[in-house]
């Protein structure tokens, strides 16, 4: 059997790929109402900048970023703003949320473009703010606004820069859809923002689940100092720290960033955006998501306009079935459960996931220390003590055991035999340190 | 669209590796299964009895402390059903059942149930139970015997509590005894295919190591544990035999006689009380192992598989908290 490139620990929960990857990404109808909360990023909340009852253009910049870790929103569809009000998000709370009423008599074929001059290539000096007014954030699901990537501080260099096509979570294939039916926009992206950045080589690290999308990706590269790296199939192979360590062998020391030892990561999905926004002038207006899952009637690959309610896609998708227990936001290792199905489609949502029986609803048994966690940590933390020390409220003593070096993968929990929710305790103790 | 779906809210993640901590008893149990079948084909129905009592005062003990009274609930875990087989199996076969019932409650007690329970306690309940009844049992707990037929039951089965048990049986002596006492080595043969005298679970060397490799390959235990004592008793063993074969025995022999095998296997390998991390996991086999050998040969016992675990246990504590991992990035990230 042939090794791949890999890093240390991680977990190998079942693929579940199968309902999905083989299937084209589709469109939707357009739908009356959207609903566009001013926080879908990491960072400070997008800034409004329309009124109700404003008419606006599909495209058109609805809110403004409000700070340099923050960016913009457009309006998926042309219509009129008929609120601003406190809407679900999918995070479990309410935000202020635009909301749009959808221009019925309007094909919604064509758009404003942020990028007047688009000429295929990012201009040398206004790269870093025409991305952030494209609203480009990290579409593999943090929601990472991509525009700080590209800015590199000064005295700082980049060397590597890292695609990430792993899509290591499970069910999710969104990514693989992406790089197999726009191999050349990812490549093409990709190049952007490696000759942006300066960097001397580039990686595309994908999971061998996605052979298909290799290939693809491997004809479309035409630039030697590109290359596309196959990795073995294990979770978490996309998060930036494993993805780094799996494809140049190098570590991020503890505490800082991948940019402090000269490399940077993004999505393929960022890569094929920055490519359609470079090209055509489109802002970040719509994603791929990955409805899938037992509970989904009809598994899909979706083009989704932003703030598309919950609802609505899943009706595209031929609804829950009836014995549907849970749903969730995202992947199932990192995902967001949710309750109502009102909340909008954000610009994280990489899939959506109907369940019917709940995995973690078991009841919890002591630790036994088997040790599993730690052998599952990616990071190299031992959970189980970390989880000791939180729940006796040792702040203290749980930074001391690094909790804060957790990324919150939650491999510890998909092990841990008692059923513990290590991974909620991890987020929890590094809410408490942060507090000391 | 129905819309009257009860949707559940709880936290990433929402899939599970699906075994818990039942199942990994369970299938412990279901590799003891041979054992078992092998202690009742060389001793007979005493065997079966015996485990049976220690069973029984495992479970009801565990259930009559739940903390919510009595509850047989809290047995749901399996680990006080595990803990009874695993003491049965330390039991020479002559043992009195009422002594055996007291092994269990031992256990259960002084074993697990004030450390407050499972995964609290420092040391293995069954080798705490076999330890103490060793203490008050001395002679018993040394009293081999081979019984002449399957229904062949020793007398002091029966004995009533309390009464001296008068051992009017064919007594026999373990090969390790022989070794040490009268330096006759046992053979390979017989070792590994336990007709030799002993406790119930420990003299069918090839028995135990066929099921130790399959709680290896199921990935149940550690397997550093199992590896490191096992190598730790044959690398010591050898050496010593290279010095001087006639006063120390080559490390086959060490390797199969007494519960070695059987500690190596089921008692090492007790995720509470052996360390967490897998560095700490090499150590503590490792001293497993120089302790057996050196109690072995020059301790006041034949046999210390037993005390040498125990005595592993009590350091675990300190063994984790210098083998904590360092966190990846950090400057010695482990390569
Ligand atoms: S401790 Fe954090 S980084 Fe480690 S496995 Fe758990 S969630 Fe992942
Ligand atoms: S996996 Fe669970 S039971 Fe095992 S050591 Fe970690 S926290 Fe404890």
């Amino acid at each position: 059997m042939q090794r791949y490139a890999t890093f240390r620990h991680g977990v190998h929960p079942a693929e579940h790929k199968e309902a999905t990857e083989g299937l084209p990404i589709e469109r939707m109808r357009f739908v009356d109402e959207y609903i566009l909360p001013l926080a879908q990023h990491i960072g400070a909340p997008s800034k409004c900048l329309v009124k109700v009852g404003q008419r606006v253009e599909r495209g058109q910049m609805i809110a403004a970023a409000g700070g340099f870790i923050s960016t913009s929103l457009h309006a998926p569809v042309t219509g009129t703003v008929s609120a601003i009000e406190m809407r679900p998000h999918p995070n479990g709370k309410l935000a202020e949320s635009i909301i749009l009423k959808t221009d019925r008599f309007d094909s919604q074929s064509s758009f404003k473009p942020v990028y007047e001059g688009a000429d295929g290539s990012l201009p040398k000096k206004d790269a870093v703010h025409l991305v952030q007014s494209a609203g480009i954030v990290g579409l593999g699901g943090a929601a990472f606004p991509s525009h700080v990537k590209l800015s590199v501080p000064e005295g700082k260099t980049v060397r590597f820069l890292v695609l990430n096509g792993c899509e290591c979570e499970p069910y999710l294939t969104c990514d693989h859809r992406v790089m197999l039916e726009h191999p050349r926009k990812v490549m093409r992206g990709l190049e952007l923002i490696m000759d942006h950045l300066g960097a001397e080589r580039a990686y595309i690290g994908v999971e061998v689940n996605k052979m298909d999308a290799i290939d693809a990706l491997r004809a479309a590269c035409t630039r030697g100092d590109i290359e596309v790296i196959p990795l073995t199939v294990k979770y978490p192979q996309g998060a930036e720290k494993a993805l780094i360590d799996s494809v140049l062998k190098m570590a991020v020391p503890t505490g800082k960033l991948p940019l402090d030892i000269e490399i940077v990561v993004n999505n393929v999905g960022t890569a094929a955006a920055i490519t359609d926004l470079v090209e055509t002038g489109s802002p970040l207006i719509e994603r791929v998501v990955t409805l899938t899952g037992p509970g989904i009637r009809r598994p899909a690959n979706v083009m989704v306009p932003l703030g598309t309610p919950l609802r609505d896609v899943i009706e595209h998708c031929g609804g829950l079935t009836s014995d549907t227990r849970q749903l969730i936001l995202g992947g199932p290792m990192m995902g967001m459960a949710q309750k109502s199905l009102d909340v909008p489609m954000t610009k994280g949502a990489s899939g959506v996931l109907a369940l019917t029986e709940p995995a973690n609803n078991r009841a919890e048994d002591p630790c036994i220390r088997c040790g599993r966690c730690l052998e599952a940590c990616p990071m190299f933390l031992n959970p189980s003590r970390i989880h000791f020390l939180v729940r006796a409220e040792r702040a203290e003593q749980a930074k001391a055991s690094h909790v804060m070096d957790c990324y919150e993968c939650a491999s510890c929990s998909f092990v841990c035999p008692s059923n513990i929710p290590l991974a909620q305790l991890m987020k929890i103790g590094k809410a408490m340190v942060r507090q000391l | 669209m129905s819309t009257a779906h009860r949707l559940d809210i709880s936290t990433a993640p929402f899939l599970h590796q699906g075994r818990n901590t039942s199942r990994v008893m369970l299938e412990v149990l279901m590799a003891l299964v041979p054992v078992i079948i092998s202690a009742v084909y060389f001793f007979g129905v005493s065997a079966l009895m015996l485990i049976a009592v220690t069973v029984l005062a495992c479970v009801l003990t565990e259930a009559s402390l739940a903390k919510d009274g009595i509850n047989f609930g809290v047995l749901k875990d399996n680990s006080a059903l595990l803990t009874g087989v695993l003491l049965g199996l330390t039991l020479p076969p002559a043992t009195p059942l009422w002594v055996a019932a007291l092994g269990g409650i031992i256990a259960m007690v002084l074993g697990k149930a004030i450390w407050g329970g499972l995964g609290q306690n420092m040391f293995n309940p069954a080798l705490v139970g076999r330890a103490f009844l060793q203490a008050a049992f001395p002679s018993l707990m040394t009293t081999w015997t081979l019984p002449e037929s399957f229904l062949d039951v020793a007398p002091s089965t029966f004995a009533v509590p309390l009464m001296s048990a008068q051992a009017d049986v064919v007594t026999a002596a373990t090969p390790l005894a022989l070794s040490k006492f009268e330096g006759k080595v046992t053979e390979v043969g017989p070792l590994f295919f336990g007709n030799t005298a002993g406790s119930l679970g420990e003299t069918a060397g090839v028995i135990i190591l066929l099921c130790g490799l399959y709680l290896i390959y199921r990935k149940i235990f550690d397997w550093r544990l199992m590896v490191s004592t096992l190598l730790s008793v044959a690398i010591f063993a050898a050496i010593l035999h290279q010095v001087d074969p006639k006063a120390y025995p080559g490390p086959e022999f060490m390797l199969l006689s007494g519960g070695l095998m059987f500690g190596a296997v089921y008692m090492v390998t007790d995720p509470v009380t052996t360390p967490i991390t897998s560095k700490g996991a090499w150590i503590f086999g490792a001293g497993v192992g120089v302790l057996v050998v050196l109690i072995r040969l020059w301790g006041g016992l034949p046999e210390g598989v037993m005390f040498s675990i125990l005595l592993m246990n009590s350091v675990t504590p300190l063994i984790n908290r210098y083998t904590q991992p360092r966190p990846f990035g950090s400057k010695a990230t482990p390569k």
